[in-house]
């Protein structure tokens, strides 16, 4: 296995080191180091992040291989800087059971590329009716501790009771889709002064926060942890700070569009910005951002949503919802988090590795651990980024098989530089290395 | 003028007074003539995208482009490739490699003239598009009110009903505003939109206060579906608070006339009575559709052919 001397890195921001990769860990970090036999990375005025993890990824297979496999997927997540990621379970067939967690998780390893944690769906079809075998899929080889309907929430308040109290027994977690479906019906997107003016039907911001303070003391309730998918306004922000501040064992994300983008891009009709939840407005954003500067909000999540090209090149209202996310979730974060000075990388680090990998019980795997400390002995997960670079969005550029980048044509900090799964360099100079 | 007319704000009052104008030149043009036919569009071809039914909207713009002389497609979703699941997209490159100069689209999502102005050069008029807008429609509404009234400026227009689901009023609202008009839209709050409130119009949920203070009162079509999903009580319940009937006709001012974009559900948002009477305007605004859209098609094509 070829080991790799970093040279001159700032981990996480710091003073600049070497870092020595070798079998797999990080065998060494200080000033001069030298190692015979290891490649050199050069690596001066790079920041060096723990491998980032997402919480929220849709990879689409199997069932939508035409938009994205385990591969592609998994490909562009380590272009964007990760060594993890959670697989949503709205698959054909859903990941409701232990042989479909198991199928993806195994096609995870074939690609090689990052960590492929399979979700498992909390409710059988994603139907909202009975819970799926949670337990089966948590003693999978997947070994499953997040549990979610996502596309979906699970309305039923007493059926979410049932979940959040089950998963308990293996340390799981749900993660919800906060959409009151009563008050979403045939929603197009934030209910505001656009979808006034724009006729497209209203997703009431009501909707989400309705979810999450109902979710919220039903997770104080019965003592168990909650986490709130793609948060997107201004209310769950204030409710998620009061359950903290209560104690509730609530953890949740936000996407890098919601934290960019908002309402006013509708105004195109491109359903390339149709996503779910949807846009907001300015006053969400920046309540987002300030969120996730004071850590109410935990993680960044992508919420990766790949689509063909046909089920977005049409009528707003025929497209599906969702967004690419995974190779520019990074320089979305700089630009929205680091560069106007809300973030330091250390925070980076914080949100978009060591805390979703904590949520998702990815910290305590000895070798195969995510989320750990740039550290002597731990696993050697890493990012090296170029802060400085700048480029504009291709999408025929990207490695996802799908191209519906909500970024396209726009120019964004930090460039990926190289990224190391336990030691094996899965992007290097910027390009895959398979 | 803008190349496409995909909602009221793409006409600013200097382009929209000349609609108003080139409509009524047209029909002076016309008026005694035997032969209703003007040359300017000859060689021209026009389609009618329609993918709702809309028999009165869909006739009423093949008049207008037969009048003007050019060759109208009317290509209807139903019964078309459209049915058999083609794409918008794909329909609107086969129109573009017909030819057509002109693509009027009627279309039951909000928006979707707006993505064919992205996949055909010729011009694309909007026809109704889901709960969004109909700039024609205001444009004939703003014709008749002219007829009637001598002028815009100033004059007060209350639009009544289900202003939530309304591509019409959206519609007339900007136009109305652009023109110089008051709109009051009057409404029980579940029927207006949230975020109502920026739009350049005033909000009343009383019927009977805002009648005496009115030059035009112009109706809305309610579907009684509605009342399904809760936004009101009983049609009667909505007809009692929101329908315009006799005695509420009778305290409108002297002058004031009543109008509505059709269909209409007698009985529910308008009373046969006051639909009959002189104020209404409702059969001059079908006359008015056929001239008003004429200038429309005139405008956008009637220069070099594209």
């Amino acid at each position: 296995m070829t080991s790799y001397l970093i040279k001159g890195a700032r981990p996480c921001g710091g003073e600049p080191a070497d870092i020595l990769l070798t079998d797999g860990r990080i065998a060494a970090i200080g000033e001069s180091l030298s190692a015979t036999g290891a490649e050199v990375v050069e690596a001066a005025g790079l920041i060096a992040l723990p491998g980032l993890v997402d919480l929220h990824t849709h990879l689409r297979e199997p069932g939508r291989e035409d938009a994205e496999t385990v591969e592609t997927g998994s490909r562009a997540a380590a272009l964007g800087g990760f060594t993890a990621v959670h697989a949503m379970a709205n698959t054909d067939p859903v990941a409701d059971t232990a042989g479909v967690v198991e199928q993806v998780w195994r096609l995870g390893q074939e690609a090689g590329l990052v960590d492929v944690v399979p979700v498992g769906a909390v409710t059988v079809g994603l139907a909202g009716e009975r819970l799926a075998e949670l337990g089966a899929m948590a003693d999978s080889a997947a070994r499953v501790r997040v549990f979610s309907d996502d596309g979906h929430c699970v309305a039923d308040p007493a059926l979410m009771r049932r979940a959040l109290e089950y998963v308990k027994a293996f340390d799981g977690v749900v993660a919800q889709h906060a959409e009151e479906p009563r008050l979403t019906v045939g929603a197009q997107m934030h209910e505001g002064d656009r979808s006034a003016r724009l006729g497209l039907t209203g997703w009431p911001a009501a909707a989400e926060e309705a979810i999450i303070a109902r979710d919220v003391l039903l997770a104080e309730h019965v003592g168990a942890r909650l986490h709130v998918c793609h948060v997107s306004t201004a209310g769950s922000v204030e409710i998620l700070r009061w359950a903290k501040s209560r104690g509730v064992q609530v953890t949740a994300e936000v996407t890098p569009h919601h934290l960019l983008l908002t309402d006013a891009c509708a105004e195109s009709y491109d359903p390339v910005f149709k996503v779910n939840p949807p846009l907001r407005t300015d006053a969400d954003v920046e309540a987002l951002r300030a969120g996730l500067a004071d850590g109410t909000i935990d993680a960044v999540g992508t919420d990766h949503a790949p689509h063909a090209v046909e089920d977005k090149e049409s009528e707003w209202a025929q497209a599906r919802p969702g967004m690419l996310g995974l190779e520019q979730a990074l320089a979305v974060v700089i630009e929205t988090m680091v560069e106007p000075g809300r973030l330091d990388w250390a925070g980076v680090a914080d949100r978009m590795s060591v805390r979703p990998a904590a949520i998702g019980r990815l910290d305590g795997l000895g070798d195969r651990s995510q989320g750990r400390p740039i550290a002597p002995g731990e696993p050697a997960n890493l990012v090296l980024v170029d802060p400085a670079a700048r480029a504009t969005v291709d999408p025929a550029a990207l490695a996802s098989r799908s191209r519906n980048s909500p970024y396209a044509g726009r120019e964004l900090p930090g460039r990926v530089v190289a990224t190391f799964l336990r030691g094996t360099a899965t992007v290097l100079d910027g390009k895959a290395t398979r | 003028m803008k190349r496409h007319l995909l909602e009221a704000a793409d006409l600013d009052r200097a382009d929209a007074t000349l609609v108003l104008d080139t409509a009524a030149q047209i029909d002076q043009a016309l008026a005694g003539r035997e032969v209703k036919k003007l040359p300017t569009l000859r060689g021209r071809t026009v389609v009618n995208l329609f993918y709702e039914d809309s028999t009165r909207t869909r006739i009423s713009f093949e008049l207008a482009a037969k009048r003007l002389s050019a060759d109208v497609i009317n290509f209807s979703a139903k019964g078309s490739s459209v049915s058999k699941g083609e794409s918008l997209k794909d329909t609107a490159l086969t129109l573009e490699a017909m030819g057509a100069d002109a693509v009027v689209v009627r279309h039951s999502s909000s928006g979707a003239p707006h993505r064919l102005a992205n996949w055909v050069r010729g011009s694309v008029v909007n026809a109704g598009d889901g709960t969004h807008e109909h700039p024609t429609q205001a444009l004939l509404d703003a014709y008749t009110i002219r007829q009637r009234l001598g002028r815009l400026e100033g004059v007060r227009v209350a639009i009544v009903g289900d202003v939530l689901h309304s591509r019409v009023a959206r519609s007339n609202v900007g136009l109305l505003h652009t023109l110089g008009a008051d709109v009051t839209l009057v409404a029980p709050p579940t029927l207006l939109p949230v975020g109502v409130g920026s739009w350049p119009a005033e909000v009343s949920y009383d019927l009977d206060a805002v009648l005496p203070k009115v030059d035009v009162v112009m109706m809305l079509r309610v579907q009684a579906e509605r009342m399904n999903a809760s936004f009101f009580p009983s049609a009667r319940e909505y007809s009692r608070r929101y329908g315009l009937d006799a005695r509420r006709m009778g305290v409108l001012p002297d002058d004031a006339i009543v109008m509505h974009p059709g269909p209409m559900n007698r009985g529910m948002e308008i009373a046969a009575e006051v639909a009959d009477s002189a104020r209404s305007t409702i059969v001059e605004q079908v006359a008015n559709g056929v001239s008003t859209r004429m200038a429309v098609l005139y405008l956008l094509l009637g220069g070099a052919p594209a």
